[in-house]
Order: C-alpha cells, then sequence, then structure tokens
C-alpha cells in the first residue's frame, strides 16, 4: 500500500492509528485519580510528542544515515518559528502560508550552512554547525533583534509576536484572532466525557499529527529510496563512494536539506500552536535534546525518533512537575530518616532537575545502548523468543514419547 | 597510442622526490604489472593515477583524456575502477547492497536524488547486481552483511563492485597482500577468468612475483620513482638491472 | 593609534581564556584523541573553586556583643570569619580580599582530581568509540556538571572580586607617550594575560624539556607511535588528562575578576574555544594559542562603537564568520597539519 512494502506499511498505521487516538491512548486514568498526574493526553502535551516527532524523524535522514552529528538543527527549528510568526503578522492567523514559509525558510538556510558545514566532516562537522547555530542563536537573540532599529527580525529578548497594528493584509473580518486553518482555530478543542473519564479532541494536535504521519511516510519513502541507501552508503565508507564514481558531497548537502526543512516544518508548527517565537529555540541544549531523542529511540531506525521524541518530552513534563510535596506523598511510607534520604536524593532529579537528569540519561544511553530503545527492544524480544524456542522445543521433546 | 598514457611525471613530498620521470604507457587489453621494491613510489604513481594526489609536473592521460585535476569519483566514471590493497566495500550493507551501489552509479552518474522511489522497484539495477553475484560466485552470500565476510570474499565483492561498473581500465593495489596462499591462487584465478571473459585492461600494482609473473603480459619496474626497465615477463626475469634492483635481494 | 593598542588590549583577557581552554582541548585531542565537550565544564568548575574559597574564608562564628544592641534592643550579633580569628583581623582580611588567587591552590588538587576521575571512569571508555559516541558523551557529562553547579550555587553569577591592590585600571597610555585616559586599563586582565603567558610557556616547556611531553609530542605527531612506546601510556593519558582539566579550572579561577561565574560559563566558552581549535588547527598547540589571542582581539575590535555603528552586532558573530571564512579558505586551519584529523 502507498508503495511501501508489507513491514514498512504495517508500522505507517501502527503509527496512524497511534498518533488518532493518542487521547485515548495517553489518558488510561480515570480525572481526579491518585494516577491523572501521569496522564499526558491534554492538548498542549500532545502537540509537543508530535512536533518533536517531526523534528527527530528529519533529524534521523542526516544523522540515522549518512552519521554526521549536527549539533545545530535547533537553529533551523527557530527559523521556522520565526517564519511562521511573521506570516502570521503579514498576512493573517491562517496557518497554511506559516507552515509552508518555515519550511522553504528553513531549507534555503539549511542550504547555506550546509554548503559550508559539510566541506568538513566528522568532528569538523559537529563544531561548525554547533558554531552555525549559535551564531544564528546570537543574531536572533540581539543582531536581529533589537526593537529600536528599523531591521528588527526576531524582536530579541521578548520573542516575535503579533501585534494588533500588524498589517495581516488577508485577515478577513471574521477570522479567528488566533491562528486557525480556515477558521477552526488550533486551539479549539472537543471534550467527551466517559465516566470519569476525560477525553480532548484538540485541533491544533490533529494537524500536527497529519503532518506527522505525512513526515513519516516521506521518511519511510527517503529510507527504501536509491537515495536513502547512498546515505547508508556514505556513513559505511565514504572513500568506496567516491572510487565508485559517486560524489558524496550533493548527497550529503540534500539529506541536510531535508532534515533542515523537517525541522523548519517543527518549528513552524511550535508557532501555530503558539504564535511566540524566541531565540530560546535555537540554542545548543535545544540542538542536544534533538540528537538525544534521535539516539534514545535509536538512531538509523523509522520509528526510533518517534519513541524518542515521546519518551522525552513525556518524562520532561512528568518530571518537571514533581515537587517535595509530591515525593512526600509517594515515599510516606517509608520510616521518616530513610524517607528523607530518598527525596533528598531523588530530589536532584526532578522538577527544575530535569535537565540533570536528561545529561544522565544522555551518557546512559550512549555508553549502554547506543543502539536506543529500537535495539533494546529487540534483544529483549530476541531473548524472549529464544526461550520460547526452547520452551518449545523441549515440549516437542516430551510430547514425542507420550504419543 | 596505449590506453593510458603517463608522461614524464614528477612528484616531491618535502624533500623526497618520490616520482622521477616517470613514462608509462599501458596498451588496450593487456594486464600490466608494476613492481619494484618497498618505497620505489608504486602506490605514489598509483594515487597520481586515481586523483588523490596531483603530480607536480607531466600529463596523466586516459583514453586522450587528462585525468590531472579531477576528483577520484570523476575519474572513475570515465572509466578507471580501483581495487584496493584493503578491501574497501560497504562493510554495513549487505553484499547485495555493496553490489547495487556500483550499478547504480553506473546508471545515473554522480549524483541522483532518487528519494522517493523504492530500490525494490529498480528492477534493472537488481537483475545487474545479481547477474554480477553470480559471476563472482557470491550469490549465495546476498543478505549476508559484508563486513563479517572473509578476507577472500571481500576481495572477490570489491572486485565484483568495480567490474559491475563495466571500467576500462581496471587498477589493483597489491589484491593479493596479506593473504594465504589458497586465497591468493583464487584470486589469480578469478583475474585470469575476467582477462578471458571480457575487454578489459589491467593495471596492477604487486610485491607478490607469483602473481606477476602468472598474470602479467607486460611489466614495469619501478625502483626509486623511476622506470627502470619495461618488457614481457620473460625478458623481465632474465633482466640484470632487474635482478639487481629486486629480485637479487628477493629471490 | 592609541584606540588600536586598547582593543587589542582588550581582547588579550578573552583571547587567553580562549587560548587556554583550546590548549587543554589541543592536548586532550592530540594525545588521547578525544573530544571533550566537557571541557567548557571544566573551566567552569575552576571559576566555582574560587566561589568555594570566598565561601570557605569567610565562613564565619557568631558572638554576641553585649555592649551593642540591635533595633530589637537584642545583643547585636557579630560575625568574625574564622581566618579573621586565627591570624589575626588584619592579616585575615587581607586573606579573604585575596580569595580569588588563593583558589588557586585549591582548584590543583581539585581540578586534578576531576580530571583523573572523569578520564577514568568515562573517557577511557571511549578511546575506540566513533568521535560522534565521545561528543555525546562529554556532552552529556557538561549537562550534568553543569547541573550540578546550577543546584547548588544557583543560576545566577556569583560576584568574586579580585583583591584590593588590583581593583581599579591604570593609565596604560601614559606610560606608552600617549595623552593621559588615552588607553584605561584594569589592573586585573593585565594579571590575567601575564598568568595566561606564564600557563602556556610552563605547558610548552613542559612538553619541550621533560621526557614526559616528549612522548606527548611522539603521540600528536602520529597517534600510532604512543601504542608502540609502550610501558604506562594508560597513566599518561591519565596525566594528560588531569593537566589539561587543571589548565582549565585554573584558567576558570583567574577569569572569576573579570566576569562573574555562572553556571553556563563553561559552554558558552568551549562553543568559541572549538571554534578557535578549528580556526587554529587541529592538533597543533601553536595553532590554538595564536588563534585563541587572534580570536579574542578580532571579537574586542569588532565591539568597538565606531564599528558597531555600520555593522551592528557584528561583535557577537564575528568569530563565527572568521572561522567560516577560514575553513573555507584554508581548511586545516591557520596551523594544522596534513593528516590530522582527517577521516
Amino acid at each position: 500500500m502507498f508503495g511501501l512494502q508489507k513491514k514498512d506499511t504495517t508500522l505507517l498505521l501502527v503509527v496512524a492509528a497511534l498518533a488518532l487516538f493518542a487521547p485515548f491512548l495517553l489518558n488510561p486514568f480515570p480525572e481526579g485519580s491518585a494516577m491523572a498526574q501521569f496522564n499526558a493526553g491534554y492538548p498542549d502535551l500532545m502537540q509537543r510528542f508530535v512536533i518533536f516527532g517531526i523534528f527527530a524523524v528529519g533529524f534521523n535522514i542526516l544523522f540515522g544515515l549518512t552519521g554526521y552529528l549536527s549539533f545545530g538543527h535547533a537553529a533551523f527549528l527557530g527559523v521556522g518559528s520565526y517564519s511562521a510568526v511573521w506570516m502570521f503578522k503579514l498576512l493573517g492567523y491562517n496557518v497554511i502560508p506559516g507552515i509552508i514559509l518555515s519550511v522553504i525558510v528553513a531549507g534555503l538556510f539549511s542550504v547555506v550552512i550546509g554548503y559550508v558545514s559539510l566541506r568538513r566532516s566528522g568532528i569538523y562537522f559537529s563544531i561548525l554547525t554547533l558554531a552555525f547555530a549559535q551564531m544564528s542563536y546570537n543574531m536572533a537573540y540581539s543582531v536581529l533583534g533589537n526593537p529600536t532599529s528599523n531591521f528588527n527580525l526576531t524582536n530579541g529578548e521578548t520573542g516575535l509576536q503579533v501585534y494588533t497594528s500588524d498589517p495581516q493584509i488577508l485577515a478577513s473580518a471574521g477570522a479567528p484572532d488566533l491562528p486557525h486553518l480556515f477558521g477552526l482555530t488550533m486551539r479549539s478543542s472537543y471534550q467527551l466525557e466517559l465516566g470519569s473519564w476525560l477525553f480532548t479532541f484538540n485541533a491544533g494536535y490533529y494537524l500536527c499529527a497529519v503532518l506527522l504521519l505525512v513526515s513519516f511516510y516521506v521518511a519511510i519513502r527517503i529510507f527504501r529510496s536509491p537515495f536513502g541507501l547512498m546515505l547508508r552508503a556514505v556513513k559505511s565508507n565514504q572513500q568506496r563512494m567516491n572510487y565508485t564514481g559517486l560524489n558524496t558531497r550533493p548527497y550529503t548537502l540534500a539529506a541536510f536539506v531535508i532534515s533542515g526543512m523537517y525541522a523548519g516544518l517543527a518549528g513552524g508548527l511550535l508557532s501555530t500552536m503558539d504564535p511566540l517565537a524566541g531565540a530560546e529555540r535555537m540554542q545548543w541544549t535545544a540542538s542536544g535534546e534533538v540528537v538525544l531523542m534521535t539516539i534514545l529511540g535509536g538512531a538509523g531506525t523509522l520509528i526510533g525518533p518517534v519513541l524518542g521524541a515521546g519518551f522525552i518530552k513525556y518524562f520532561e513534563n512528568i518530571f518537571s512537575k514533581i515537587n517535595e510535596g509530591v515525593l512526600h506523598a509517594w515515599f510516606g511510607f517509608l520510616p521518616d530518616g530513610l524517607e528523607n534520604g530518598v527525596i533528598w536524593v531523588v530530589e536532584h532529579f526532578v522538577g527544575p532537575g530535569w535537565h540533570l537528569t536528561l545529561g544522565l540519561l544522555f551518557m546512559l544511553v550512549v555508553t549502554f545502548l547506543p543502539g536506543g530503545l529500537v535495539e533494546g527492544g529487540q534483544k529483549i524480544a530476541a531473548l524472549l523468543s529464544r526461550r520460547k524456542s526452547k520452551d518449545t522445543d523441549n515440549r516437542a521433546t516430551q510430547s514425542t514419547p507420550a504419543e | 597510442m596505449g590506453i593510458l598514457e603517463v608522461k614524464n611525471v614528477n612528484k616531491r613530498f618535502g624533500g623526497l622526490q618520490a616520482l622521477g620521470d616517470v613514462n608509462l604507457s599501458v596498451a588496450e587489453n593487456t594486464v600490466h604489472a608494476i613492481i619494484g621494491p618497498n618505497g620505489a613510489g608504486k602506490s605514489t604513481l598509483l594515487n597520481c593515477l586515481v586523483g588523490k594526489l596531483i603530480p607536480d609536473t607531466g600529463s596523466v592521460m586516459f583514453d586522450g583524456q587528462s585525468v590531472l585535476g579531477r576528483s577520484p569519483y570523476e575519474i572513475n566514471q570515465m572509466g578507471i575502477s580501483r581495487v584496493f590493497q584493503t578491501p574497501e566495500i560497504f562493510g554495513d550493507l549487505t553484499v547485495m547492497e555493496n553490489m547495487m551501489i556500483p550499478c547504480f552509479a553506473k546508471r545515473d552518474g554522480a549524483f541522483e536524488l532518487n528519494a522517493l522511489n523504492s530500490v525494490g522497484n529498480q528492477k534493472d539495477i537488481i537483475e545487474r547486481a545479481e547477474h554480477m553475484l553470480e559471476d563472482m560466485n557470491m550469490a549465495d552470500k546476498r543478505h549476508m552483511h559484508a563486513a563479517s565476510m572473509s578476507r577472500g570474499d571481500k576481495r572477490r565483492l570489491e572486485i565484483g563492485m568495480c567490474l559491475s561498473q563495466e571500467p576500462r581500465l581496471l587498477l589493483l593495489d597489491e589484491p593479493t597482500a596479506g593473504m594465504a596462499r589458497a586465497d591468493t591462487n583464487n584470486t589469480i584465478d578469478l583475474l585470469k577468468q575476467i582477462k578471458q571473459e571480457r575487454d578489459i585492461t589491467i593495471a596492477i600494482i604487486e610485491h607478490d612475483m607469483h602473481v606477476v609473473f602468472s598474470l602479467a603480459e607486460r611489466i614495469t619496474v619501478l625502483a626509486q620513482g623511476t622506470p627502470l626497465v619495461e618488457d614481457t615477463p620473460d625478458k623481465i626475469k632474465g633482466h640484470p638491472k632487474v635482478r639487481e634492483a629486486y629480485l637479487g635481494e628477493s629471490a | 593609534m592609541d584606540a588600536i593598542i586598547l582593543q587589542i588590549l582588550n581582547g588579550l583577557d578573552k583571547g587567553s581564556a580562549y587560548a587556554l581552554i583550546a590548549l587543554g582541548l589541543t592536548l586532550i585531542f592530540g594525545t588521547l584523541g578525544v573530544v571533550n565537550f566537557a571541557h567548557g565544564a571544566l573551566f567552569m568548575i575552576g571559576a566555582f573553586c574560587a566561589v568555594s574559597m570566598q565561601r570557605l574564608l569567610n565562613l564565619s562564628y557568631i558572638t554576641l556583643d553585649e555592649t551593642q544592641k540591635d533595633f530589637l534592643g537584642n545583643p547585636l550579633k557579630v560575625k568574625t570569619p574564622y581566618v579573621e580569628s586565627w591570624f589575626g583581623p588584619d592579616m585575615g582580611a587581607a586573606i579573604i580580599d585575596w580569595s580569588v588567587p588563593l583558589a588557586i591552590l585549591l582548584a590543583i588538587p581539585v581540578m586534578i582530581v576531576v580530571g583523573i576521575v572523569m578520564e577514568r571512569g568515562l573517557i577511557k571508555h571511549f578511546y575506540k568509540r566513533p568521535h560522534a559516541d565521545q561528543i555525546l558523551v562529554t556532552f552529556g557529562l557538561a549537562i550534568v556538571l553543569q547541573e550540578i553547579i546550577k543546584h547548588y550555587y544557583g543560576a545566577n553569577p556569583i560576584p568574586t572580586p579580585a583583591p584590593d591592590a588590583f581593583k581599579g585600571s591604570f593609565d596604560f597610555g601614559v606610560m606608552l607617550g600617549f595623552d593621559p585616559n588615552a588607553i584605561i586599563y584594569p589592573y586585573w586582565r593585565m594579571v590575567y594575560f601575564a598568568f595566561a603567558v606564564v600557563i602556556i610557556g610552563a605547558v610548552f616547556a613542559f612538553l619541550q624539556f621533560t621526557t614526559f611531553g616528549m612522548v606527548v609530542r611522539a603521540g600528536m605527531a602520529d597517534r600510532e607511535t604512543v601504542g608502540l612506546l609502550g610501558i604506562n601510556i594508560n597513566r599518561r593519558f591519565t596525566l594528560m588528562f588531569a593537566l589539561a582539566a587543571a589548565v582549565a579550572g585554573m584558567a576558570g579561577v583567574m577569569y572569576t575578576p573579570i566576569n562573574s561565574p555562572n553556571y553556563h560559563m563553561g559552554m558558552d566558552f568551549l562553543v568559541l574555544s572549538f571554534v578557535v581549535v578549528v580556526v587554529g588547527g587541529m592538533g597543533s598547540l601553536p595553532g590554538a594559542v595564536l588563534a585563541g589571542f587572534m580570536l579574542g582581539i578580532l571579537e574586542a575590535f569588532a565591539s568597538m562603537n565606531q564599528i558597531k555603528s555600520i555593522l551592528p552586532g557584528i561583535d557577537q558573530i564575528i568569530i563565527y564568520l572568521v572561522a567560516i571564512v577560514i575553513l573555507l579558505t584554508r581548511p586545516r586551519g591557520l596551523m594544522g597539519r596534513k593528516g590530522v584529523m582527517e577521516e
């Protein structure tokens, strides 16, 4: 189906089902119950799952296939965000032009950065992309963001947003004063109450989810194409590529630009969900985060980056919410001294300590699970199936004499 | 006029004259061996032919066109394929995928953004790669991870990959270095068979005299960056200068 | 002319920091073959050694002064730092005043221990792993170190003043025969530059004149041969790492009076120091030092008002622009050698 092999079609359908039913799946606990804090089925978080999923899927096309480790992809995310807000300012709150422009501008931007950075490989490449991203961040934060200058592209520290004085030339009289898709605002939600469960279906989330599916589908096609094969060949042996009459540079540049456009799309969607674009989206920590999502899920695998993005965003959300009070409620059953000790330790990793957890996670994954969750899952599956096959072998040998 | 014409090539590295006035002509459809003791400049010469190094002076013409200043992939597209001393293959890919890549390079050129078609739909490429694997006696290994094969098989695959591009000139850099005797003999047989079945010119750099004298129709002896003599294997064997410069020390 | 000299001087302090960090990065990279994204964090830890020293020296006990009353009528609480009671008020106050330079005494052992633990505990397992893994794991470590510091010292910069003797500025221009007030230069920046020169000189002398240094240089010239030199190569690697950590740490300590330390200063400097290393030529120690000072000075020139009025914000991006131009025209950097890090 869709020009895909059976295995890939199944994968696409699974992701589609997950995305479609996410409001149910992510809200397994009834409202008001103690476990409700682990629910993730509210629009804001679900949007982040899919948006960062798109970001990571795109990043994986570069890093997973070619092995080129970019530390500057947040720059494209930021550029996409700014582009979308500019479209809102100039044309109006319909999201289509904003999303399209964010992809185009991020694409152009990545042509320039990629053209320069890809002249080197390995560490040089990583450092160059990091430098470019920091440069973009500095430009967005101060150089191009001076509110008093005539050339204020980013509005600096405050962040770029839409003001009533903006032209919005395409805005029709009755159009909502919020990002919308032909009148359907991104914030509009339908709530379904089933017993004590509450499920929220949000327009913005479903827009993002559809775009994630499109992105994911395109990524599968790229992975299975001759182009994808060439990218894997680049990762495997550039020398052999060159001596096989293949010019590696346009291949890597194309991968770089495609992944930059994915990042731009993700950035544009962030602005679509909340029309405020700030420079901090371009910081190196943001670039590091997408790297982590990709390797945590499994670089070079199709589903890995989506899993990684969901995993990180979910735990970021949960961990950030936990405070001392919650911890006391959890560990209250322990004797007092022990309780305080445990809480003192755990406290470092939750709330504002989430970044510490993130850093540790980074180190642990790289050290012990370089193939990410997908590889981990495969190992476990292999272990289980071996045990199972042993079981059936035993049963077979046992049953023979009985007959 | 040979298919490969090297004229007055010089190359210095700092104070070292790696190549001094090298002249070499490889005739079409022959097997031409370049031999010489260590440090004679064999590898430097080879690197000048494939675009890895640019000679200080002189010219290198392939089929009437200069190769100088072109990058390795352009020279390959002109029709020169190179086999490395240590097999250079795509270790992370399967044997079949390894074989398909040069087929794509042959069909689509140095770059083609073929990003939305499935590899599985490229019938001509698959057919060609499968055919080549059968020629190399490797059809049963098509799903193997290339890195997990034996060195002899890797060499066989690399040669097959080069041949699938239908090159006019095949350059081999010590193709049997570090191989066991049995693998060496297999490689010799393979190369003999290739020569019989195709119109191809082979230039081979080799240390192992057994390989050289089994295969070569012409031999150039290089010493201290300069060709000493060029002749048929029989004449080379008896040549006093060669014995003195090279064979004398190893025989 | 005086304006030019002023900008050169202004660039020296940042240039010194870049050079010292880049020197350590290059040492680690050249000998161990590891790209250390946590090197900026070492600089930051050094800076927080100065903060800790300051706090340590200010540790006080409280006595009640019955002769004085506070506004509630209770006896006034008087804080006396322990050092003042041990060494007398004058000497004690002087010691507290000198807390930043004294922090070097704390930083050296701390950094050596941190360096050894880091190398033995983590880095050594990554010698044979791909560079991407090294980058990622040290990047994770940088985040961890930074967050720990943030947790215990807070997110705000902590002022750590220079000793009174070096506070303020002097008129450097008069000494060179310019008009008064043409070149006003803070004392501490001069101190920092001199300190950097001494450290850099010491590192080069160490590499030049000791057997250990000879091994290191041989290793940087050709990584294969390091292995051949055989015995105790592991211990040498560890020491090398500790040395680089100590250099970064001392650079951090002495930098604190120029810019109050905060938890993210390490990463800010790291990115620029990597650019410095790349511009200087990966694996070249003189290149790292030269490029460090060069880019520091260039940044100072770009911050001149005359330049900023033509190209606003150029000071924020000049280093990156120069790096890009250099990499496009001289891919190996200013002093990079062929064959080093070319895959």
